[in-house]
């Protein structure tokens, strides 16, 4: 391991996160444009023009508030939950290819953090941790509703988790392999995985809004039944933190979605500008292909948050069990044996 | 380096699950235990088995243990409601963890130094291999054990149901 090996991941691990935090910054600011513009209203327009301070001086506003930790709450777990919500939203960044390599002063980088052969294992593994900054903040709150919203949000995402782990299965007999850099090199020229597993794709963008708490599955922020959910007794940055967390998890769940299915970096006349650009300037507008792509899954998130109504909890159980799983497992075995019969013709 | 990661990583594993037993709170028990899990997920890695690595952390840590947390916090366990054990129970765990003590002790003092297992292939570990092995030789075994899973799980499903099926 030499030192500007290390020096290299450190700068791209740094670039990452610091986008990742700025995406996640104007997601919020996004999110209440877009919430504006379907309900045919301003939406936030005072901080800057077009109110484009906005998310800037909401951080300000978390940052000064007073910090209170309830007396009756187990204090070291309460400050824990927050951490780690943060932590397992920013993790699922590190196996995602950013873009093809790039070459700079005849030096070839890998636009990846990491590249291990069990990619798509890894960021299944993620997204079933992040329920444990949910449970242990609701739990060590001391409240019951915080309790009983930490509660929902184990059972949902236990229960999404199994059909969204049915549908990988199924995008992984057509792939072959596990190891997103090289997922996304397949889909190269418009062999979009979607083309091949649209179901599956379904399946997975139901089962990522599930995992990410958003509407319509926000159920363990549900205010009508719980108060605040799992953080009616966060406030300060704490409270900016598990709110931060939902739109860094919605990023980085786009960018998984665009990889695995949408071709990632890939777009059409990728060849012909790689040959008129050079090798420095054509993985930066695959970049931005890729950043396009998720902006786009992005506003789709936000788009049927303002448009869904939220589920009621028996619903939201039987479309995970009755209708997703069922659903998922006829996937998979369609896909094996399609793809049986193609190969031995 | 490698020798001096195993020697840490093994004792954050006996740390950890030490913890787990000697936290007062049910739920630090199974965070503690969570976290051992954690430890065992790094030493599969050092062993190079990066699918089991990435199986132990997504089954063990990311499912069975959420649901380990979620029946602890619906029991909702604190030290202010739970009942008294009285002396007899004290001392019957005493005497069974001295009986357990004692038979380890004599078990491990019977067990000679076992030869370093020499592993032919390094990267069994690795999807593919490990997937042409389950696949090629243990195929039998592998799928009869799949049925036991799957019988456990309907046999669980059939205890919910209330009424007569």
């Amino acid at each position: 391991m030499d030192i500007t090996f290390v020096i290299e991941k450190f700068i791209l691990v740094a670039i990452i996160f610091g986008i990742s935090l700025v995406i996640a910054m104007y997601s919020t600011y996004a999110e209440r444009k877009v919430a504006a513009f379907l309900q045919d209203r301003l939406g936030p327009d005072r901080a800057g023009p077009f109110g484009i301070l906005q998310p800037l001086a909401d951080g300000l506003k978390m940052f000064m508030k007073e910090e209170i930790i309830p007396t009756h709450s187990s204090k070291w777990l309460f400050m824990v939950g927050p951490g780690l919500a943060m932590l397992t939203a920013c993790i699922g960044t590190a196996v995602i290819p950013w873009g093809s390599p790039i070459t700079i002063g005849g030096k070839i980088i890998p636009l990846q953090v990491t590249d291990i052969n069990v990619g798509v294992l890894y960021i299944f593994g993620v997204v079933s941790l992040s329920v444990y900054g949910v449970m242990i903040g609701g739990w060590a709150s001391n409240n019951k509703y915080s309790l009983l919203s930490a509660i929902r949000a184990a059972s949902q995402n236990i229960s999404y988790e199994v059909a969204m782990g049915l549908s990988i299965i199924a995008l992984l007999l057509v792939t072959n392999t596990m190891s997103l850099k090289e997922i996304v090199e397949m889909q190269h020229g418009w062999h979009w995985n979607v083309l091949y597993q649209p179901l599956g794709f379904l399946l997975f963008i139901i089962c990522a809004f599930a995992e990410t708490n958003r509407a319509p599955f926000d159920l363990p922020e549900c205010e009508t039944e719980l108060i605040g959910g799992y953080h009616t007794e966060y406030s300060s940055m704490k409270l900016g933190f598990y709110l931060f967390a939902e739109y860094i998890n919605m990023f980085v769940s786009s960018a998984v979605m665009a990889t695995l299915y949408f071709g990632g970096y890939n777009y059409p006349g990728m060849d012909w500008v790689l040959q008129i650009t050079g090798p420095t300037i054509a993985p930066l507008i695959g970049t931005a292909v890729l950043f396009l792509k998720i902006f786009t899954f992005i506003f789709f998130f936000m788009w049927v948050r303002w448009t869904i109504p939220r589920f009621r909890y028996d619903q939201l159980m039987h479309l995970g069990w009755k209708v997703l799983i069922p659903l998922a497992i006829a996937n998979v075995i369609i896909t094996g044996i399609v793809i049986a019969i193609v190969e031995k013709f | 380096m490698g020798t001096s990661v195993f020697y840490l990583v093994a004792f954050l594993s006996i740390f950890f699950s030490l913890m787990v037993i000697f936290a007062k709170n049910p739920v630090h028990s199974v965070l503690y235990l969570i976290v051992t899990f954690f430890t065992f997920t790094v030493h599969y890695i050092l062993l190079n088995a990066q699918f089991l690595a990435v199986v132990n952390f997504i089954v063990y840590m990311g499912a069975i243990m959420v649901l380990f947390l979620f029946v602890l916090m619906l029991l909702n366990l604190n030290k202010e409601n739970e009942p008294l054990k009285s002396g007899l129970l004290k001392v019957v765990g005493v005497v069974a963890g001295c009986c357990l003590v004692v038979t380890l002790i004599g078990s491990l003092k019977a067990t000679a130094v076992s030869d370093p297992l020499v592993l032919q292939n390094p990267n069994l570990g690795l999807v593919k291999n490990l997937g042409k092995e389950l696949f090629g030789p243990f195929m039998l075994p592998f799928e009869l054990s799949s049925i036991l899973l799957l019988t456990a799980m309907v046999g669980a499903v059939l205890l919910t149901k209330k009424e007569k099926v």
